[in-house]
């Protein structure tokens, strides 16, 4: 690597050779190895792909990368090939030699391994052409593809730190701060407060010793938007928050990272040490006399730490409490000084906006929600990933046209924005556009970026209750509302789900949610009751089964419902007997149907799962 | 162990903010906080003990049990939940004859449940050691145990 | 934030509020609590205590407040007062939260005088919360012990431990607190009864951390009159001479 970079013009300097690189006639294979794909097994194919070419000799004539999270996870391990934008899915290690020889070395397209359209059952060959990246609009995920997130001189060949550069020597803090602000960008942790407004207070703010901080612990459960951003390309969130440093005057930073996410950890820690050897964080960046310095922190596994001022608490050493906010952070924020603190996906936006203005900017998403938001699409939809969309778009676009609509053709029922701080959404909001006013109205919220869908095997009291023991477990347990209020309704739930609902249980949730939503002492609480009151609002009819017709509709409340073998569907294969771990299935004998004790049942679902005929009916 | 905490406390310069850190560092030495690792910790960096504790009984992150020799970790992200996740830890829960938190006789797993490891698009999820496995169901839960066993 | 003392700050600005109607002045950087209890304007609050820093753990003491038209709920302990600033004490809003409040406070103490109490003054005649779930606690959590042993007597013997409904005062590893000294100012602190404490044959029981200490005894009078290790504490802080405590105050 070369030594450090004294100027700007050493960087495009550096930036012209390594761009020159890329301008080969190499063929070029991208592997995903962000952490959604590892469950389904990337990391053997990278290897594979390392020994083949190792073994084949191909060290010349293919350039290999493994890059961080591609977005589709769903479909993962995940590879594009060029020249070509050739995308395959699901390989497997055995594949890699015929991807090699086939792909790499001759050009010939192999279709098992590619996307097959669902419905149509049309193969797609190019990644640009499948539906679920056609419809989005990837200007900060884009890059992860093409860049290894372990080596600065990736980053830097796609043009990686000129910003920077650009913000150093061509700007006064206060222009950068000016044009961050004409950009419109609000805050992406969830609260959508105006990112140049909140330098601003900052750069203003009283006091000599000023820190920046990235918010890196994504808490909200079914959200990962910044872990894939962080792991797959740690250097832009680096690059947005020198550039705010210098713009607001701070010479430290924090990057506060989830305990949950090692690879996003290493990853950034990686590439400060990256940044520092090449003069781009540290004394004297880039020549310019701007001095600033990084340094992270691992979280401790509570997800009250997403809250500025509990996040801040434990960055000091302390036990992660909120308090108050009626001084704001950014007069008073760590260690009492002030601090800007702004999300993951925030940060990164910033390269993109010095680069190319704030008009550009402007011209993606809606006038008052600009640019665009990545959102993790999990659940029951076809296409899970992390998706990147203008803003603005309407929810409907994002389930069905880039998530391909609802798993084995069942019906949409809901889709959860938000997390425990967000509701959820009938199908009749589908055609809401996605904003953070636009969700707030309706009683969701934008939160981190969580999307996740929910058919008709879900239920909605069982949702609200899931998110109630979430909170009630990740409470710090300051405030009074926060701590018992929760419980309290978690409690009620529970009693609804057992069958023990009585009818004035529904006007004492929401006296109790009314309460916590005026007098918690921070937003984990006041937001807390957000997943009750939307589904006692949009999914009324649910409750009142549960508690009068003592039902659950979707088959999930345990103590509502009962597992049978229908008869005439069962052929006596016997591997419900088997699966079935209380020994509540016994075949009666050939060629008539199994019976189910009901006595003997834990309704652990094993049989409905492992029954492919389906003959285990759930009442 | 007084050398190996000795020497975590000194990586972080006796800086009293990297308090959680430090921690995090002892555990993934000694897989669990011990006792004795948090006495020198208070009293080595001039923190009550009642600091460090209340520390360590805050963060989910932190055990002041001794855990088993592989973690099996759950996800109960919201992701998991909508497919089930936690029918996969009921599952280990009466597999492993422990409850979550728990560790078997033998010493060989912990059983943990978490809120979201951030692959929720593979859901449900199980994590053992530094391996995961997506898109769990109750079938696949033996299989998967009996590679650590 | 550091406890401010009130009196050296004489020359500091003033706002002029108004708290229920009538016009108010006030120190900028006091609290709405404070400035209300100065004029004897009653806000019920549990977790304040002027010796040590505010932290709004009760929320009792919440108040509707107006800022450019808007009003909002905000916990009057923690809220700087400030020109043109408009109170209510006690809006139907901040009675209905504050009913509520108390309503959890009172179904986890089912039994503590003190909650009861504040609920009869609110009219609460029992829990809305089914009454299978009522607990007997005495603690709400306010944290003044642990507090007041941080911020005044300066030992951090005990603290709040764990998280969320788990969440209470104690001893380090639940075992006898160490650096405790008996002084009992966490006893005194709290403001429902939860400490139990107790000075029984020549000895200081402090039930919840775990603590007994022999208690000096005056040599002219021979009273029991505080703990050997409060007294041993005491005399090292300010480097008096050994002995300086054989006798008690009343003696001396």
């Amino acid at each position: 690597m070369p030594g450090k970079l004294k100027s700007p013009k050493e960087l495009e300097a550096l930036h012209k050779k390594l761009a020159k690189g890329l301008e080969t006639d190499k063929a070029r294979v991208s592997v995903c190895n962000g952490t959604a794909c590892r469950p389904y097994g990337s990391n053997p194919v990278v290897e594979a792909f390392k020994a083949a070419i190792d073994k084949k000799g191909l060290a010349d004539k293919v350039e290999f990368k493994v890059t961080g999270c591609h977005g589709f996870c769903e479909r993962g391990p995940i590879a594009i090939v060029e020249p070509g934008n050739i995308f395959y899915q699901k390989i497997k290690p055995e594949d890699v030699p015929e991807i090699l020889d086939k792909t790499v070395l001759n050009k010939q397209v192999i279709s098992r391994l590619l996307f097959k359209e669902p419905i149509t059952k049309a193969e797609i060959t190019a990644q640009a052409d499948l539906p679920f990246y056609k419809n989005q609009r990837r200007i900060i995920l884009g890059n992860n593809v093409r860049i290894d997130p372990t080596n600065i001189e990736d980053y830097i060949s796609i043009g990686g730190y000129s910003a920077l550069a650009k913000a150093l020597f061509d700007y006064q803090p206060t222009q950068i701060i000016d044009i961050v602000k004409q950009s419109g960008l609000r805050g992406r942790g969830g609260g959508g407060f105006t990112t140049g407004v909140k330098w601003e207070s900052c750069r203003n703010a009283h006091g000599d010793i000023k820190y920046v901080i990235v918010n890196a612990d994504e808490g909200d459960p079914g959200a990962y938007a910044n872990e894939g951003l962080l792991t797959g390309n740690p250097h832009s969130v680096l690059e947005g928050l020198i550039i705010g440093a210098f713009a607001i005057g701070s010479h430290q930073g924090y990057i506060y990272v989830r305990n949950e996410y090692p690879l996003a950890l290493k990853n950034i820690t990686n590439a400060m040490e990256q940044a520092r050897k090449l003069g781009l964080l540290g004394k004297n960046i880039l020549g310019s006399g701007f001095d600033f310095d990084v340094r992270v922190n691992r979280g401790g596994g509570a997800f009250i730490c997403g809250e500025s001022t509990a996040l801040m608490a434990s960055l000091e050493g302390k036990v992660g409490e909120p308090r108050a906010k009626y001084t704001h952070t950014v007069e008073k924020g760590l260690w009492d000084r002030p601090s800007d603190l702004n999300n993951v996906e925030t940060w990164a936006n910033i390269p993109l906006i010095i680069n190319n203005g704030a008009d550009w900017f402007k011209k993606i998403g809606t006038p008052t929600n600009t640019g665009t938001k990545i959102f993790s699409l999990t659940g029951k939809v076809n296409n899970t990933g992390l998706v990147e969309v203008p803003m603005g778009i309407q929810l409907r676009d994002i389930i069905f046209n880039i998530g391909g609509g609802i798993r084995e053709g069942k019906k949409f029922k809901a889709v959860q924005t938000g997390g425990p701080s967000g509701g959820c959404l009938p199908e009749s909001m589908l055609d809401m556009p996605v904003d953070f006013d636009a969700l707030t109205k309706v009683g969701s919220m934008m939160g981190s970026g969580g999307m996740i869908v929910m058919d008709e095997n879900n239920c909605m009291v069982d949702i609200a209750k899931y998110y109630l023991s979430f909170l009630e477990e990740e409470s710090c347990g300051k405030c009074v509302p926060c701590r018992e209020g929760i419980k309290r309704m978690r409690q009620i739930l529970n009693d609804i789900t057992s069958g023990a609902g009585k009818e004035s249980d529904l006007p004492l949730l929401e006296e109790v949610g009314h309460c916590l939503r005026d007098s918690a002492l921070c937003q984990l609480g006041g937001s807390a009751p957000n997943p009750v009151l939307t589904t006692m609002q949009y999914f009324r009819e649910e409750y009142i089964e549960h508690i009068k017709l003592k039902k659950c509709r979707a088959g999930v409340c345990k103590d509502l419902i009962t597992f049978s073998i229908t008869e005439e569907k069962c052929p006596d294969c016997g591997m419900c007997v088997k699966a079935c771990p209380a020994e509540a299935i016994t075949a009666v004998g050939k060629r008539k149907p199994v019976v189910l004790d009901q006595a003997k049942c834990i309704k652990c679902r094993t049989c409905y799962e492992v029954c492919k005929l389906g003959a285990v009916k759930i009442e | 162990m007084k050398d190996a905490v000795t020497a975590i406390i000194k990586k972080y310069g006796n800086d009293k903010s990297q308090l959680v850190s430090i921690l995090q560092d002892i555990q993934s030495e000694f897989n669990y906080l011990p006792r004795a690792a948090l006495d020198k910790v208070s009293k080595k960096m001039d923190i009550p003990q009642s600091q460090v504790f209340a520390l360590a009984t805050f963060f989910r992150a932190f055990s002041l049990k001794e855990r088993g020799k592989h973690i099996v970790n759950v996800c109960l992200g919201t992701a998991c939940h909508v497919r089930g996740g936690e029918l996969i830890l009921d599952s280990l829960q009466r597999q492993l004859g422990v409850t979550t938190g728990g560790t078997t006789a033998d010493h060989n797993f912990t059983l943990e449940s978490v809120n979201c490891m951030g692959c929720c698009a593979t859901g449900p999820v199980v994590k053992i050691g530094d391996e995961y496995f997506g898109h769990m169901t109750n079938e696949k839960v033996e299989p998967m145990l009996n590679k650590y066993k | 934030m550091k406890c401010v003392n009130w009196g050296l700050l004489r020359l500091s600005e003033l706002v002029t509020l108004s708290i229920n109607g009538n016009k108010y002045t006030a120190e900028k950087g006091q609290y709405i609590l404070q400035v209300a209890r100065a004029h004897g304007i009653k806000i019920p609050s549990l977790c304040n205590l002027d010796a040590v820093e505010p932290y709004g753990a009760c929320r009792l003491c919440i108040v509707e407040i107006t800022r450019e038209n808007r009003k909002r709920i905000v916990t009057s302990c923690l809220f700087p007062v400030e020109e043109g600033l408009i109170v209510e004490t006690d809006s139907p809003r901040v009675i209905g939260n504050r009913k509520m409040l108390l309503d959890l406070l009172l179904a986890r103490c089912s039994e503590n005088k003190v909650i009861r109490q504040l609920a009869d003054e609110y009219g609460i005649e029992k829990s809305s919360f089914e009454k299978e779930y009522w607990t007997k606690e005495n603690c709400i959590v306010c944290g003044l012990c642990a507090r007041v042993c941080e911020q005044v007597v300066g030992v951090s013997a005990i603290s709040l431990v764990n998280r969320g409904i788990t969440k209470g005062p104690a001893s380090p590893y639940l075992e006898s607190a160490k650096a405790c000294i008996g002084c009992g100012s966490c006893f005194y602190a709290c403001p429902t009864g939860a400490i139990k404490m107790e000075d029984k044959e020549g000895y200081r029981y402090i039930y919840n951390w775990r603590i007994k200490y022999k208690l000096q005894k005056c040599t002219i009078c021979g009273i029991e009159w505080a703990p050997e290790k409060q007294l041993e504490y005491i005399r090292k802080k300010w480097n008096l001479p050994k002995g300086f405590f054989d006798v008690c105050p009343n003696c001396r």
